[in-house]
């Protein structure tokens, strides 16, 4: 295999049936960017592409990294991210206001953003150590439920209610995937499909409530909170199946379509690409995560499976989660769509999450190397 | 009791081996169901872009759309020679629309900061955004200078529910002097825009007419707005034009006044409450018809202010009432060559002569002539020119009020006419069955008596004066018209005798250029000669004022009619002076406008004199009187309420306004009846015979 082409070795077995299509993808979210600011690569657009190739270079040499660094990590970084946490929270009481970021100097950075892949790497570590028996135990179920609480508890008092889910979901795919009982699921499913509606007209905030009811009949209030997935809805489907083309965008160009950039940029790019667009978005997604299940499913060992399922897991919630809002499946919550979103955390998580999954990857063509 | 938790925690043989299969298990049911969203919002995608396509393309277009009403340019309204009365100036303006505000006192803030405006202006404009409907329209500023315009324009991003707009304002070069006879324009009340729903009513910037000829012609003067299709940004902000259709402009109004002569005899009138009508008395046409004072027209477009209504309503001259039309005012000695008419007509010969002794006895009173050393032997004419009481009192009694009062309604008094106007008090001509009906009481003599001299019951307007000269001037039935352009048709003949007119125009011409009660009101021109008669009227008893001096309000009116030249008569005249004290104040307005009419010049040079004396033109002499009140009261003025200003504006109730009372007691106005019982010798009053009365002390009716 070596040597039996002209292209190095480093660059030869990266993954790029994956690679190419998310490299498409990132361009056409540089296009829209460009286009949303009004035909001009600032301030989105250059920072967007050149965002896209410094993290692709940090997932690169993350996928260098070993196996034992990453079972080594787990638990510090964990520690370190629930540090950092605590941090903003006190920062935003002594500056008198909610913050939910430190700034770096070149970019702001959320801490909760971080979590979302560290509470997958942990819970992998967490699993892997755990003996198997114990997996159907008490003990399979208290501690990994303390860890995900503790990050989400933080979060949530920020308060940001999307990231807090994220980080839940995340968690919780990786215990299902670690095989805890069906029961308990199906058990905590039921309990919420009950108990949803009681919290619902007794623990929410009226104003929460609305959200709820807006999500629900968005036209019922055009001017107020269903005004985003109106002007939304109404941004794809002014679309058609070709688009507006590129430029033409009337809603997001006029400023109808709110967060035009960042979380309802894919409103903004099924306006000018019309469905084929939207279909091209999918498609590339359904590339990279099935890619990413493949890989998982491929691992030679426990945390290495669970570690890969878990990062494909947290992209698809941002995915799942962003489309839907924007089509008017689910309420507005701020999650940004991986890849297209202008937005330098994103991009990070998202590509700590390919990073991951590419070194997982690597592990699987060398069963027993690195182990 | 122990508890064996083992029974919640069965335990499963769980081995690596199981949980790779459980792995691989699970793995592809969260595979299938992502994919199964996928599946979804690709279904989704679809839905929204091709099943429901249409739709949201529309809503996509009428987002980006924004259809603008262009307020039509309001038609012209000219005079007979094409000078325009009313016309419209471009400009720049800025409007508030309540509803689209968030902030209303920041807005209003910043606006006065930018706009510079006066701690007045800015009362005013919470004046009218309190009484606004919030979807309608609030005027902040018109007429503004490119600089402040484009101030205010860049900074409408941040003031939303601002609207600046290019556009057209109603101009009325004349200012005060056409106030009455044209109107003015506003924004379109609530109660307006209930009844014509026309969505141009609340387009920023539009203005309906609100009094006068603008009200009666809105139809006509409004057009059609145009429209303006442009791109507008989510804030309002216009991207860019799409097209634009033109409005069409309002109709033009031709009048037949004459704006010369409009201007003149409002300037002319001076610092007197008074009205001036001037008519051609061969067609009808109207080519003057002002009341003074007035107010300003371009000042009421944007409303009218605590100030301006505090100093309008300050002014006893009740410069909101329009008192050719409303104002009813006993016509005095004026209708003595109408008068006349009808005795010549019941067969009474012009010769036939009455010894004037300053006095007659009617019944137990006696009713003095102006004249108290008295006249002498007075014939028709001499009863004319010199006004004299006696001759009519005596000769009424002979031929009855009927005929008199019948040549009254046929010289026009007493009726309305069919003008584009909104309102004419047509006042009353009396005789025996009106006062029947009205009073449940019988005619008596007396009444009769009175209404020859023009009291008592009598009341005209300043118009059928007008209308009266110009049918005795023409002998023909002359309708008044104000609208130009209709097809010129000879008035029919009133059917009086060629003769009996003759015979009244020269005693009228007497007044003036022979030796009649008026010889200053002859024209200054050896070839054109006028003719006229004097009135004065009483206000109040003589028991209250002597009509000459004292009160204001006490003093008599002055009367004035006349024609010109009076061998080929072709403009009538009527002037009345409220409280002028007498003819005296009447006849120079009525002989200098005649002057201007036959001589611009010499008219206005005049007019210049006289101007200089009374401070200046009606416009600098309002506009001084506002600086003055602005001055004194500032922005202490008490607020209008809209109802109040509705009534005062469009009401205006003509003589039943307390300002001017009117003696219209049963009894005779003039005599006293203790001067009768001073009068022994006055007692043959059975004999309609003259009588050799003495002077009295009081007297009645008193033209000059």
């Amino acid at each position: 295999m070596m040597g039996r082409s002209i292209v190095p070795e480093a660059i030869a077995r990266q993954p790029w049936h994956m690679l190419v299509p998310l490299t498409g993808l990132v361009s056409l979210g540089a296009a829209v960017l460009y286009s949303a600011a009004g035909g001009s690569l600032q301030p989105y657009a250059l920072s967007h592409v050149v965002r896209f190739f410094i993290f692709l270079v940090m997932a690169i040499v993350i996928s260098r990294i070993s196996r034992d660094f990453f079972r080594m990590a787990a638990y510090p970084v964990y520690g370190a991210i629930v540090v950092l946490l605590v941090l903003v929270e006190a920062i935003g009481a002594v500056g008198g206001g909610s913050q939910r970021w430190l700034n770096l100097g070149f970019m702001t950075l959320q801490p909760s953003e971080l979590m979302k892949p560290a509470i997958v790497l942990v819970l992998a570590r967490f699993y892997e150590t755990l003996p198997h028996a114990m997996t159907a135990s008490w003990r399979g179920l208290v501690p990994a439920g303390v860890l995900i609480g503790i990050p989400a508890l933080f979060v949530m008092i920020q308060p940001d209610l999307g990231t807090a889910l994220a980080i839940c979901f995340g968690g919780v795919v990786t215990m299902f995937l670690a095989g805890l009982p069906l029961s308990w699921f199906i058990g905590a499913g039921l309990t919420a499909a009950i108990a949803a509606p009681i919290a619902f007209f007794t623990l929410l905030h009226d104003y929460q409530r609305n959200r709820v009811l807006v999500f629900l009949d968005p036209e019922s209030d055009p001017l107020g909170t269903g005004y985003h997935i109106t002007q939304s809805k109404i941004a794809i489907g002014s679309g058609g199946f070709l688009g507006k083309g590129f430029g033409n965008g009337s809603q997001s160009h006029l400023q109808y379509l709110p967060e035009s950039h960042t979380d309802f940029v894919f409103a903004t790019m099924a306006e000018e690409w019309g469905m084929l667009g939207g279909l091209f978005v999918l498609c590339v997604f359904a590339i990279v995560l099935s890619w990413g299940l493949r890989v998982a499913r491929k691992a030679p060992d426990r945390f290495s499976s669970l570690l890969a399922a878990g990062m494909a897991a947290t992209v698809f919630f941002y995915v799942a989660i962003n489309l839907m809002m924007v089509m008017g499946l689910a309420p507005v919550v701020g999650i940004p769509l991986p890849f297209m979103s202008h937005g330098g955390t994103s991009m990070l998580t998202n590509m700590i999450c390919l990073g991951t999954l590419m070194a997982v990857n690597r592990w699987n063509r060398r069963p027993g190397s690195l182990a | 009791m122990k508890i064996n938790f083992k029974r919640f925690f069965p335990q499963r043989h769980v081995s690596a081996g199981t949980l790779r299969n459980s792995f691989d298990r699970r793995s592809l049911v969260v595979g299938s169901i992502q994919g199964g969203i996928g599946v979804l919002l690709a279904a989704r995608l679809g839905y929204l872009s091709i099943a429901q396509n249409a739709k949201y393309e529309l809503q996509a277009e009428s987002n980006r759309v924004n259809l603008s009403l262009i307020p039509p340019r309001r038609g012209w309204i000219m005079d007979r020679n094409g000078t325009p009365l009313a016309s419209n100036r471009a400009d720049f303006r800025v409007d508030l629309i309540p509803e689209r505000v968030q902030d209303i006192p920041h807005t209003i803030q910043t606006l006065g900061k930018l706009l510079s405006l006066t701690p007045i202006a800015m009362q005013d404009l919470e004046d009218k955004l309190e009484r606004a409907r919030r979807f309608a329209p609030v005027e902040v500023a018109s007429g503004l200078d490119w600089d402040t315009f484009a101030a205010v324009s860049v900074r409408l991003p941040d003031l939303p529910g601002v609207v600046t707009q290019r556009g057209f304002s109603r101009f009325y070069p004349l200012g005060p002097s056409v106030g009455h006879l044209i109107g003015y324009v506003g924004p379109a009340s609530a109660e307006e825009y209930e009844k014509d729903r026309d969505p141009v009513l609340i387009t920023p910037g539009y203005k309906v007419g609100k009094d006068a000829l603008e009200k009666f012609y809105e139809k006509d003067l409004r057009g059609k707005p145009g429209a303006r299709r442009v791109e507008v940004t989510a804030s309002g902000r216009i991207v860019r034009d799409l097209d634009t259709r033109e409005d069409v402009p309002g109709k033009t109004l031709k009048l037949t006044i004459d704006a010369g002569i409009q201007e003149y005899a409002s300037r002319r009138i001076g610092p007197e409450s008074a009205a001036v009508v001037v008519m051609d008395c061969q067609t009808g046409d109207i080519l003057a018809m002002c009341s003074m004072p007035s107010f300003d027209p371009n000042s009421f477009s944007d409303g009218i202010g605590r100030l301006e209504w505090k100093m309008l309503s300050d002014d006893d001259h009740v410069p909101l009432r329009n008192k050719v039309l409303r104002g009813l005012y006993p016509p005095g000695s004026t209708v003595k060559p109408m008068v006349a008419l009808s005795f010549m007509e019941a067969g009474l010969d012009p010769n036939e002569s009455v010894f004037c002794g300053g006095g007659l006895r009617v019944g137990n009173r006696v009713f003095h002539c102006w004249n108290r050393r008295g006249h002498g032997s007075v014939n028709m004419a001499k009863g004319i020119y010199q006004s004299c009481d006696v001759y009519f009192y005596h000769f009424a009694q002979r031929i009855g009020m009927d005929p008199i009062a019948a040549m009254a309604s046929r010289l026009g008094l007493g009726h309305d006419f069919p003008l584009p106007v909104s309102g004419q008090s047509y006042g009353t001509v009396p005789n025996p069955a009106w006062k029947l009906k009205k009073y449940g009481k019988e005619w008596q003599t007396f009444d009769t008596v009175n209404a020859t001299i023009g009291q008592g019951y009598f009341l005209v307007n300043p118009l059928q004066q007008a209308i009266q000269a110009s049918r005795i001037a023409s002998g023909r039935v002359i309708m008044p018209r104000l609208v130009h352009g209709h097809e010129q048709k000879v008035a029919p003949s009133l059917g009086i005798s060629a003769e009996h007119l003759a015979y009244v125009r020269q005693a009228m011409s007497d007044v003036a250029n022979g030796p009649g009660s008026a010889p200053h009101s002859r024209l200054p021109f050896p070839d054109i000669k006028l003719a006229g008669k004097t009135g004065t009227a009483q206000v109040v008893g003589l028991n209250v004022g002597s009509g000459k001096g004292g009160l204001w309000k006490h003093r008599d009116h002055g009367h004035f009619i006349c024609f010109a030249p009076f061998d080929n008569p072709r403009y009538a005249c009527s002037v009345v002076v409220e409280h002028g004290g007498g003819s005296g104040a009447a006849y120079p307005i009525a002989r200098d406008v005649l002057t201007y009419v036959f001589d611009k010049q010499k008219g206005m040079d005049i007019l210049t004199e006289l101007e200089q004396k009374w401070g200046g033109t009606p416009k600098e002499r309002l506009e001084a009187r506002y600086r003055t009140y602005s001055a004194q009261y500032g922005v202490g003025a008490p607020a209008v309420s809209p109802e109040e200003e509705n009534r005062k504006i469009q009401g205006a109730e003509g003589a039943q306004d307390p300002a001017q009372p009117i003696v219209r007691e049963a009894a005779s106005p003039a005599p006293e009846p203790d001067a009768a019982e001073r009068q022994p010798s006055a007692t043959q009053t059975t004999s309609p015979a003259p009588t050799p009365a003495v002077t009295a002390p009081n007297t009645g009716g008193n033209p000059q």
